[in-house]
């Protein structure tokens, strides 16, 4: 009798995280236009940092709702790289975007100003958050919602600034891992300097966000996916030849910043309380 | 006998029962125009699926003193008719409602008897549960109806096999999930399998209509199908798009797969009936 060992690895996280780009586009591009019907608007407006996020949105609401409807705005900062305004141009050009740069040094440097010990961090979520003010007073402008840029990476490991970033009106690529996005991103054939360059918050020179984070998005992404995704237990997952510090390290990150991504408490003392027991979707306006 | 199906794959409106109706009656106007028989709409196709608070405002009493249900069964005198629906009885409860129209009369309404409180499901909160799996017969036939998770079961769907229905209609409100590397979701893979492996298995025809459209970002990803007693797909593919698609289909199928392939001939229900006596008067449980 021929003995046949059929081999596999019993699971394969990098190759699972693979995806089907054709369905990810129609389910996404299909979301960004039906939020827009629901809110009764045609158009977007989307922060453009020239990073890999917001040109995968701006690709996908340019798909959705055509590249007339949708306001790109570049908010530099003093300390911004060039080349991330010129990429951020590139795919304005590439899209045929409308667009608007609105520099943020002289809304932040006055209040930076006030606190000569700020460090980095807190200038970085200053930075996001004026940001922020800038895509929503567009948002009255232009007429049209903002566009939420963050992944499921940064979303789950609280790698954001809360009412910065992660302040947007929807979240079309919110469920893709970064992973996820760059594959996506090469299928919609965005500008390839902006696929292959590292990933950065670029609120000082030479800050990468796998610097800071200690790891690489395509480790991280393995961990996530199977413990989020696929319900593995952190033992299950070292099982599968992770690190466990690693993924110990990974999965208290996951939880401490859990509260960035529910909406504030409500302290209950009625009946019927909004975010309790007053059920309603976001989509019912009941227009 | 040939039988020309209808299968409505719609974008009902959360909550808008009033548009909804319109949407059912231009539908009906349609399929009518196009010959169909037996025009088959999704899960709570009057009122979107995740109701939630509003399930008293949208809910309807399944008679003719019912104005919105009074205009469904006129309209059945055009076609044979499914729609779904929240049911109120007498007593203020509510059903996951599917209700058989025809020529001005209701055939027959199936209860939703599994409500999935699970994941991303939360229907028990605010539905009760049928209590009843029954065929009924129709001008083509025996026919079963059930609803989404209930023919994720496989007992409700033999049920219906055995209590006579050659023709099972499924109607659904099935959220997309489960995007991979593959060209379907897994969700749609698994559906299609499941119902494919009903048709197989029964000698049946199997009709699967499933709605299309978003709610709260979950994506509804249509698929509405059509299996014969084969087990050949006859309608399949049409993915996330509002569409109504029509089929014919030729009943005589049945007696000729059976001929074949004598299933139901073979099938030893008091074997089971006895088997699963002596298990559910065991002591201990074994589920």
């Amino acid at each position: 009798m021929n003995l046949i060992p059929v081999n596999g690895k019993v699971v394969d996280p990098a190759e699972r995280l693979s995806i089907n780009t054709d369905i990810a586009r129609k389910m996404l591009s299909g979301f960004i236009k039906d939020q827009m019907d629901k809110a009764g608007m045609t158009r977007a407006v989307i922060g453009l940092s020239g990073g890999i996020d917001s040109a995968l949105s701006a690709y996908l609401a340019a798909q959705a709702l055509g590249p007339q409807n949708v306001l790109a705005v570049r908010m530099p900062y003093r300390t911004s790289a060039q080349d991330s305004l010129d990429d951020a141009q590139r795919i304005i050009d590439a899209l045929g975007l409308q667009s608007l740069t609105v520099p943020i040094t002289d809304m932040a440097d006055p209040l930076i100003a006030q606190f000569p010990d700020l460090n980095s961090i807190r200038k970085g979520d200053i930075m996001a958050r004026l940001r922020m003010i800038v895509l929503y007073d567009q948002s009255a402008a232009f007429g049209g919602l903002v566009v939420g840029t963050s992944n499921k990476t940064e979303m789950l490991l609280g790698y954001s600034t809360i009412y910065g970033d992660s302040g947007v009106a929807l979240h079309p690529i919110a469920d893709l891992y970064k992973t996820q996005v760059r594959q996506l991103s090469a299928a919609l054939e965005i500008p390839h300097s902006v696929q292959t360059k590292p990933p950065s918050a670029d609120l000082w020179e030479g800050q990468t966000d796998e610097g800071e984070l200690g790891f690489t998005y395509a480790e991280v992404d393995k961990v996530l996916f199977m413990m989020v995704d696929e319900r593995y237990t952190i033992d299950d997952v070292v099982a599968e030849g992770f690190e466990r510090a690693f993924v110990e390290k990974v999965w208290r990150r996951v939880k401490i910043n859990h509260f960035k991504r529910t909406m504030p408490n409500v302290a209950k003392v009625s009946r019927r309380s909004i975010g309790h027991d007053w059920l309603y979707l976001r989509d019912y306006t009941g227009r | 006998m040939r039988l020309m199906l209808g299968l409505a794959q719609l974008y009902p409106k959360i909550g808008d029962v009033a548009a909804n109706l319109h949407k059912h009656l231009e539908a009906v106007e349609q399929a009518a125009n196009a010959g169909v028989d037996l025009l088959i709409f999704p899960e709570l196709s009057m009122t979107g699926y995740q109701v939630q608070d509003l399930v008293p405002e949208v809910a309807i009493e399944a008679t003719a003193d019912d104005p919105v249900y009074a205009r469904l069964l006129d309209a059945s005198h055009m076609l044979d008719l499914v729609v779904g629906f929240v049911q109120r009885d007498v007593r203020q409860r509510y059903f996951v409602a599917q209700a058989y129209l025809s020529a001005g009369t209701t055939v027959h309404v199936h209860h939703k008897v599994y409500l999935p409180t699970y994941g991303m499901f939360d229907e028990a909160r605010y539905f009760d549960q049928g209590e009843e799996v029954r065929a009924f017969d129709t001008r083509f036939g025996r026919v079963g109806m059930l609803i989404c998770e209930d023919f994720w079961h496989m007992s409700p769907p033999y049920i219906l096999w055995m209590d006579g229905a050659d023709l099972l209609i499924f109607s659904s409100a099935s959220p997309g999930r489960g995007l991979d590397g593959s060209e379907r979701l897994s969700e749609s893979r698994w559906v299609e399998q499941v119902n494919q492996a009903y048709g197989s298995a029964f000698t049946n025809y199997v009709v699967h209509v499933n709605r299309v459209g978003y709610e709260d970002g979950k994506a509804f990803w249509g698929g509405s199908s059509v299996v014969d007693p084969n087990g050949n797909f006859l309608v399949r593919g049409f993915y996330f798009d509002e569409v109504l698609l029509t089929r014919e289909i030729d009943l005589n199928q049945v007696r000729r797969t059976r001929a074949r392939l004598p299933l139901l001939r073979d099938e030893r229900p008091a074997l089971i009936q006895r088997e699963l006596t002596r298990i559910l008067s065991k002591d201990e449980h074994t589920r």
